[in-house]
């Protein structure tokens, strides 16, 4: 977990330590401010972090230390640069450590403005619940405050830095912990400041961060602002970001039916204390004006759709819908498994289709099969984090599983700190640590793509080569880790020396990380990935392998074991639907325009449920609008096979009901309700475990709905004495009953059990004096419960030795570029080429122009230059796109946008023809 | 051995403070000491001749220079390069001293530079100056230039193995930098903000590597030590101390200058021999002995020894060693608020009690000044004195700065008294003095 990279030396030891009198015993190797935070004292401080450590800045946390028990005196040191050692006496209640510690609050507030009114963090403040805990109330300077000039940093957060407190978080985060190069303190004595060198949107893609680390409201949310609320008026759920398939945890909050913000929910698997910033400001999609509230449907063949009401969705279907074997369902990796699974029970499983492209079909089958037949699991992005060397495999991270990419900015320190161990120096003292590092060897971390990419500032080596040439180069390391890993002949001299180079060090690594994914669309790279990662393993190394996946269910959508998309549209003859049922699904986005267009023609009635509008519902002869994730629950599998719950954060907007509700519904008007005779989601949940033992665990994923402490379900509110339930008081002095939910253990209501609650339904994180995001709770989260650890995995090894015969043998020939035509590889990118958080529009507006990209000389060849209209053609299809020159792409490559919406779907890989072109 | 030889640091200076050329400094046994060293003598000796010698670091703090030289790490498993910094970031208020020594003989601190880098196996060395220095570095920068051409800089000197090659680097003007962990960190390119320690710079110092960080007056003492031995050195001392010190005086005395003393020389010898007493019809109130971070002395404590020891004993430090004269006629708050506004705009902002304090009693400070001083802000002054306290900031630089507040409101809290009670600051009004 994340702040045990913080920590040195045997995690389980304890010594024991004197607070105020008091003997207790705490974690050997931390710090004695998380000693003291962990026992549940209270001690104020700024400048630490669970997951930045300590640096000493603030001088909060200072507590009075004695030498023995007949030093009386003391002296005052920070508790977060003091190692607990055994037998220490300490003492945070000393009069003179609380008058210091009231004194730098003092300090702090002579330039804080006292703004707390009007500050969106009034209310979620660390300053306002440190100054309470420091007690200081009454202001002795009579002096004017300064102040300072805020920068415009984008659509994503708002500036205002005369709020700042100089705690250097901010700039830590930023620089040190993500990487960002575009941000900075500037200045010195009382006119520090953190901002850009000039005014500009933040580039980091770990921007939105900024906000819960600021401990005062410097930093804050500008979509949340646009419609903002305080935090005690907010309604919270436990819930999973559905902008990628990493999983990260998240809290959502909605008040008066629009969803508002999306605060990090702490995992130490997972997210830890951190998300990425489509994953924090993609929320805005569930408030789109493309929603679909209300049924719909086309009273006529190509005539137009009509809003119908929800009770007469079904009037009209066609005579012989329910035909047996004519009715065929395409399921989506943007639903819950449960919404995929009702759907397939209704259809039959030979009739559900895994709505997903023949290609990314393919991959994902790929993906599951190495895991399902190999040796070595998925890692947690903690365990990515912990390993002391990575490879990259093909596979653009940073835009396709941020977090994941985040990890590996940590986990390439890990050799380097060992000097800082050497020296005695704990691993909690950041900026020591740092210094200690910084001439040692990063990584050893091998970043192998086709085009350049967010990690090269760290890699100890990059190749750029084309997707066959990159799985080549996992095949030959593979072999090179352990010989019985096939080999791979006529490698040039220089690709060999790389080869020769990296597995020395991977072989002198104790935990190395494969990362790779489907994202460069080659099975071969995935391949590839699986060899190095077993050969690894066959030579006792703690080896994991990682595949991104495109999409939240991506996983679990393949676990279910549908059939590929491209042989839905082949169906013909009397195996020709009659009816189609897409879930949650845009065709368009996953095949050529006129094959889909073509089906659905071919198709007596498609009846789409969907909460977006997109170009399937509009071809669609009945769409059936479905809750979005925010007002729904369900499960998700991570690429990790992580299987978790999110829930509903506002009930069903207009009584929209959960996509498998409908589906039940259908089962019921078609007659096969029989085994679908499911009135909960728990009921969907254990038909599941049943139906496919894959998912067997999937019941042990978060207590059921009937879960409840002491009697009570589980408020999504937080708690207030007064004024939520004044609000219609003008019209009704009863308080409304709140909303049933019969899908989870949580209530729409403030009112319910107190106290702490397993996590996997703690939709919010609060305790008595902690309000702030950023104070993580005033305790560190690591003290988690074992018993109520409720860590589902779906996929693991299929076994657990190597055998030589079970590596992948098939090595792909050496990429050769052909005359006259370009391998077009796909460019997925962080912004825009996620379908729904595109909606957002703060996202909308980071969306980059989508371009095509050529290396310098491809270009020059071409005759053309940045900026000029591109033609691709590729098949049937072709666009243009202006040109944009990457020097890093191999000759004879061009990147295409992937997913990017506007742009007409092409299967990526493949060879097409570039040529200059103006006219569309 | 005559008169010169009782001062080593500035025997050879020039009357007209010019600096000496190569071929003069050579011509007055300038760089024997590194013949003799480099061909007969093993690092291990050096480091043992310096710590006989009982030679204290004049960059304030005093640590014995041997002792630290022999810290520095050494075998086959220490990181390479070693590096030796000089710190020539001579920004203390009142102090001038390290400037007399760059400018009028840079070949004497090169010197001492090679002996110190052979002492403990560096081979590249910075020499880090002051901003406003461009004299002193490009008079360095020179003599660097003429070193290199005559072989006492470069590869295989004289014809051993050691390397050494040095470089000046100009400081972008921060006092802060004068703490060798930020003049460290401003060195590799980064914000001037102090280190956490340990690790200590010896182990880990410049760009991860070990670096010895040593003043420039501490290090133009090694090559008459190396030449004349330990027991001559300790021999100059009249205390408790070793050697010669430049010790100066500014504030309203006759003649405010520096002069080589022996280690030990009273205040009232500096100020009434060497500077020619106060100036006609003023008095002495009192004096910071060691530039500006160091507490107030008074005229009780002229006869004070100024050594480490004795100065530390009376209740300051020797620090620099340079004093600012105070007399009766300048205003006590004044100079106090003076300094403090210095060490406010000198704070680099890490930690809270220096970026926020300070300024804080600045402010108070500026309205006893203008008169509008409140009766509670004496309490704050004292209070605030107590709370920037060494151990409660990151480093040294604010708890320095309360040591002449701290010390005037102990000296003269009357006269700030006077400030508050008389609504306006008595120096002004009637024209005696000007603060």
């Amino acid at each position: 977990m994340s702040v045990e990279v913080g920590w040195t030396g045997d995690a389980m030891s304890r010594v024991t330590i004197r607070v105020d009198g008091r003997i207790h015993a705490v974690k050997a190797g931390q710090n004695l401010l998380q000693a003291i935070l962990s026992l549940g004292l209270r001690l104020p401080y700024f400048c630490w972090h669970p997951a930045l450590n300590s640096v000493g800045a603030c001088r909060q946390c200072a507590v009075k230390q004695f030498k023995d028990e007949n030093d009386t005196r003391g002296r005052i040191v920070m508790a977060c640069m003091t190692p607990v050692t055994e037998g220490m006496r300490v003492s945070v209640e000393d009069p003179e450590a609380k008058a210091f510690r009231k004194g730098v609050i003092e300090w702090l507030m002579l330039n804080h403005p006292h703004d707390c009114p009007v500050c969106d963090e009034g209310g979620a403040c660390h300053l306002q619940d440190m100054t309470v805990m420091a007690e200081h109330s009454v202001r002795r300077s009579r002096f004017p405050k300064r102040t300072h000039r805020n920068q415009n940093l984008g659509p994503f957060l708002h500036h205002e830095m005369n709020r700042c407190i100089q705690c250097y978080r901010c700039v830590r985060f930023y620089r040190d912990y993500a990487g960002g190069r575009d941000f900075d303190v500037l200045g010195a004595h009382d006119r520090v400041y953190f901002g850009r060198h000039e005014e500009g949107t933040l580039e980091s893609p770990f921007s939105g961060n900024l906000v819960e680390v600021c401990p005062t409201g410097v930093f804050t949310d500008k979509t949340f602002r646009k419609h903002y609320t305080r935090k005690w008026d907010l309604q919270f759920a436990p819930s999973v970001c559905p902008s990628c398939a990493v999983g990260c945890n998240t809290s959502p909050g909605e008040r008066y039916g629009t969803v508002r913000c999306v605060l990090n929910r702490f995992n130490p698997d997972v997210n830890g204390y951190f998300l990425c910033d489509r994953g924090r400001f993609g929320y805005e999609q569930v408030n789109s004006d493309r929603r679909i509230l209300k049924p719909l449907r086309r009273m006529e063949k190509k005539g137009t759709l009509v809003p119908v009401e929800a009770g007469t969705a079904f009037e009209g279907l066609p005579e012989g819908f329910s035909d047996p074997g004519r009715v065929i369902g395409i399921g989506s990796p943007r639903a819950s498994l449960e919404a995929n699974f009702a759907l397939r029970t209704l259809v039959g499983p030979e009739c559900f289709y895994a709505g997903v492209s023949s290609g990314e079909y393919r991959l994902t089958r790929t993906v599951l099969q190495i895991f399902r037949e190999g040796t070595v699991r998925a890692p947690s992005v903690a365990e990515i984090e912990q390993c002391d060397a990575v490879v990259v495999l093909g596979e653009d991270l940073t835009n396709g599983a941020p977090r994941v990419a985040l990890a590996v900015r940590q986990s390439v320190r890990n050799k380097p700190m060992e000097r800082a161990d050497r020296l005695a120096i704990p691993r909690w003292d950041d900026a020591a640590v740092r210094n200690c590092a910084q001439s040692e060897k990063k990584g050893p971390l091998l970043v192998a793509t086709p085009s350049a990419d967010s990690l090269d500032d760290l890699a100890s080596w990059q190749y750029r080569a084309a997707p066959p040439d990159v799985a080549r180069l996992g095949f030959a390391l593979a072999h090179a880790v352990c010989p019985d890993a096939p080999a791979i002949a006529d490698l040039s001299e220089g690709v060999q020396r790389l080869v020769d180079e990296v597995a020395q060090a991977l072989v002198g690594s104790e935990k190395v990380a494969v990362l790779t994914g489907v994202g460069c669309g080659c099975e071969d790279v995935l391949r590839a990935a699986a060899n190095l990662a077993w050969a690894l393993k066959a030579r006792e190394k703690d080896a994991y392998l990682y595949c991104a996946l495109p999409e939240r269910n991506s996983m679990g959508l393949a676990l279910l074991e549908g059939q590929d998309l491209e042989a839905a549209f082949q169906l013909t003859g009397t195996s020709a639907p009659r009816t189609v049922l897409v879930l949650e699904n845009d065709l368009f986005r996953r095949a050529d325009v006129g094959t889909v267009t073509e089906f659905f023609d071919r198709v007596e009635h498609v009846v789409a449920i969907d909460c977006f509008e997109t170009a399937t519902t509009q071809q669609a002869d009945r769409v059936l609008p479905a809750a979005p994730f925010t007002e729904t629950a369900g499960t998700l599998v991570s690429a990790e096979g992580r299987a978790q719950r999110f829930f509903a954060c506002l009930p069903p907007k207009e009584g929209v009901p959960d996509a498998w509700r409908w589906v039940c519904d259908l089962a019921r008007c078609l007659g096969r309700s029989e085994s679908m005779a499911w009135e909960t989601l728990d009921d969907v949940i254990a038909s599941l475990a049943q139906a496919l033992p894959a998912f067997e665990a999937v019941v042990r994923v978060a207590p059921p709905a009937c879960f409840r402490i002491n009697g009570q379900k589980i408020p999504r509110q937080p708690w207030r004495s007064s004024g939520r339930t004044a609000l219609q008081a003008h019209r009704n002095l009863h308080e409304p009953a709140p909303p049933d939910d019969p899908d989870s253990p949580l209530a729409f209501s403030m009112e319910g059990c107190e106290g702490s609650v397993p996590d996997a339904v703690r939709p919010f994180s609060w305790t008595p004096g902690w309000n702030s995001a950023s104070g993580s709770g005033g305790h560190t989260d690591d003290e988690t419960n074992p018993e109520e650890a409720s860590e589902v995995l779906l996929i693991g090894p299929g076994r657990d030795v190597v055998s030589p015969g079970r590596f992948f043998d098939l090595i792909p020939a050496a990429f050769e570029r052909r005359p006259g035509e370009w391998l077009l590889v796909p460019s997925y990118r962080l912004f825009g080429s996620e379908e729904l958080s595109a909606l957002a529009p703060a996202i909308a507006e980071r969306i980059e122009k989508p371009c095509l990209s050529l290396n310098t000389r491809d270009a020059e060849a071409l005759g053309c230059g940045g900026g000029d209209e591109i033609r691709v053609t590729a098949g049937s299809r072709s666009f243009c796109l202006p040109l944009v020159i990457e020097p890093s792409l191999p000759a004879g490559v061009a990147g295409v946008p992937s997913g990017v919406s506007g742009l007409k779907w092409m299967a990526l890989p493949q060879w097409g023809r570039i040529a200059p072109g103006g006219t569309k | 051995m005559g008169d010169c030889m009782e001062r080593p640091l500035t025997r050879h200076l020039r009357p007209d403070l010019e600096p000496l050329s190569i071929e003069e400094y050579e011509k007055a046994g300038g760089y024997q000491a590194v013949r003799m060293t480099l061909r007969e003598q093993t690092p291990q000796e050096v480091i043992g001749i310096v710590k006989d010698s009982g030679l204290r670091g004049r960059g304030g703090a005093g640590f014995p220079t041997g002792v630290k030289w022999g810290f520095v790490p050494s075998g086959p498993d220490v990181p390479s390069p070693k590096y030796l910094v000089v710190n020539g970031d001579e920004m203390e208020p009142g102090t001038f001293k390290d400037r007399l020594l760059l400018e009028g003989n840079p070949h004497q601190l090169l010197e001492g530079v090679i002996l110190a880098a052979y002492a403990i196996q560096a081979r590249v060395a910075f020499i880090f100056l002051r901003a406003e220095y461009g004299m002193a570095a490009r008079r360095m920068r020179r003599a660097i230039e003429e070193a290199q051409v005559k072989g006492w800089l470069g590869r295989r000197i004289l014809g051993t193995d050691f390397d050494l090659e040095v470089h000046v680097h100009g400081s972008a003007g921060r006092y802060i930098c004068g703490e060798e962990t930020a003049l460290l960190n401003s060195l590799e390119g980064r914000r001037a903000t102090p280190r956490s320690k340990p690790p200590f710079p010896l182990q880990v110092g410049l760009w991860g590597r070990p670096a010895l960080v040593n003043n420039v007056e501490t290090l133009c003492n090694i090559p008459a030590i190396l030449n004349n031995g330990a027991d001559w050195f300790k021999g100059l001392g009249r205390g408790g101390d070793a050697g010669t010190k430049i010790y100066g005086a500014s504030g309203k005395v006759r003649r405010p200058g520096l002069w080589e003393l022996p280690m030990g020389t009273t205040a009232r010898e500096i100020i009434e021999e060497h500077a020619g007493g106060m100036r006609d019809g003023l008095a002495l109130r009192g004096f910071l002995p060691g530039g500006a971070s160091t507490r107030f002395l008074t005229d009780q404590h002229l006869d004070v020894k100024l050594d480490f020891g004795s100065v530390e004993k009376a209740g300051s430090r020797l620090g620099t060693g340079t004093m600012i004269v105070l007399d009766d006629r300048t205003c006590p708050v004044g100079l106090a608020r003076n300094l403090v506004h210095f060490f406010a705009q000198e704070s680099c902002g890490w930690c809270t009690p220096c970026r926020e304090g300070l300024p804080w009693l600045v402010k108070i400070l500026s309205a006893l000044e203008a008169g509008e001083g409140q009766p509670e802000d004496l309490e704050i002054l004292r209070e605030q004195v107590g709370r920037i306290a060494p151990g409660h900031t990151y480093c040294a630089l604010a708890p320095g700065a309360m040591d002449p507040l701290g010390s005037a409101l102990d000296c003269f809290g009357d006269e700030f008294e006077r400030h508050i009670r008389e609504k306006r600051c008595p120096w002004k009004s009637d024209g005696r003095g000007t603060p």
